[in-house]
């Protein structure tokens, strides 16, 4: 016999998510998802978005890595919450994690909470969490050619970092074929080069993220 | 390796949905799985085999309907089917496009053994 189901492979992750959507739609809490190799850059552009914006939105970090706290207390040492998600192996976050850890944050407390995923550019993109915005980070030693072999991270971003772009002399990286793979990719995407570190360009990145958080503020308002 | 993840997710669903029909066994399960997926099939296979044994999907086949990637172009309004890299409009050379198909994570459906597909009697 047949059953017919026509249904979602990652139904349950789904649901969860847009549970998790709902609740940070409820509490005003803009979410981003910050997605990009092991090294790339992520908690450091997220300690310079979090130096180019805490004057005007309350911050909290949820860091996701397959073990240890070192990337939470480098957040906390900043004054900022931070959540730590050990997924202990997972290659990835899904919604039943961020569940998890929003229960440890004051959300009536928070305008913007950025999660970093684990590091890695295949596993994250297949998992929605209930983001406002999936962002990637690429580092520019990784090299130009990443769109090529992982093209759905790249599809899928709101936005994508060029970090490490301080270093872009050093290393062989065509910026403009980079550029114009991401835009057939994606021609939605802006691409933000910067250093996270040094802070060059980090300006442009925090004015894309403000925007974003305003509009999603106006559009839930006219609901 | 999400692959073992989303095995379990086809596995969790298609045992809650042939339980539902009284199925004594899953001889087989569906699923499409669109190109522009970062979904390997042999790994996905791989991890059938080692989630299933110990039930009712055990034995069973996990049979894979991929579906390609296909835009609509922002320009003229083609559709077309395209490869993963280059989704540039075959009628008017335009390089922006919307994605429609081929990011599909889709469960269809499942062949089951109920155990009382003899003839029924006292009804």
């Amino acid at each position: 016999m047949e059953i017919d189901l026509s249904k979602r492979i990652l139904d349950r992750n789904e649901r969860l998510a847009e549970e998790n959507r709902r609740l940070f739609e409820e509490k005003g809490v803009f979410v981003v998802d910050l997605m990009a190799s092991p090294g790339a850059g992520k908690t450091s552009t997220i300690l310079a978005t979090i130096a180019a914006l805490r004057d005007r939105y309350r911050i909290a970090v949820i860091e996701g890595d397959i073990a240890s706290k070192v990337d939470a207390e480098k957040i906390k040492e900043h004054g900022i919450p931070a959540v730590q998600i050990n997924t202990g192996g997972a290659c990835h976050l899904e919604s039943d994690m961020i569940q998890r850890a929003v229960s440890a944050l004051d959300l009536e407390e928070i305008d913007l909470l950025i999660v970093e995923n684990v590091g890695n550019l295949v596993c994250p993109t297949e998992f929605y969490l209930g983001e406002d915005a999936k962002v990637m980070i690429l580092s520019v030693p990784e090299g130009h050619d990443k769109p090529y072999k992982y093209p759905a991270i790249f599809e899928i971003a709101e936005a994508v970092i060029l970090n490490k772009y301080d270093t872009v002399g050093m290393f062989d990286f065509d910026e403009e074929e980079f550029r114009s793979v991401v835009r057939r990719l994606n021609h939605r995407a802006p691409v933000f080069a910067m250093s996270a570190t040094k802070g060059d360009g980090v300006g442009a990145w925090a004015e894309w993220l403000a925007l974003r958080i305003e509009d999603s503020k106006t559009s839930s308002s006219e609901e | 390796m999400h692959e073992m993840g989303i095995c379990q997710g086809i596995l969790d669903a298609s045992l809650d949905a042939a339980k539902a029909e009284g199925a004594t066994r899953i001889k087989e399960i569906r699923i499409s799985v669109g190109e522009l997926t970062e979904v390997v099939e042999y790994a996905l296979q791989f991890a059938f085999e080692a989630l299933t044994p110990g039930t009712l999907a055990e034995g069973s086949v996990l049979l894979v309907n991929h579906i390609p990637a296909k835009s609509r172009c922002l320009q003229c309004g083609a559709e077309y089917e395209h490869d993963r890299f280059d989704s540039t409009c075959p009628s008017c050379g335009n390089p922006f496009s919307e994605n429609i198909a081929g990011r599909e994570l889709l469960i269809d459906s499942l062949e089951i053994d109920t155990g009382d597909e003899a003839p029924e009697d006292g009804e």
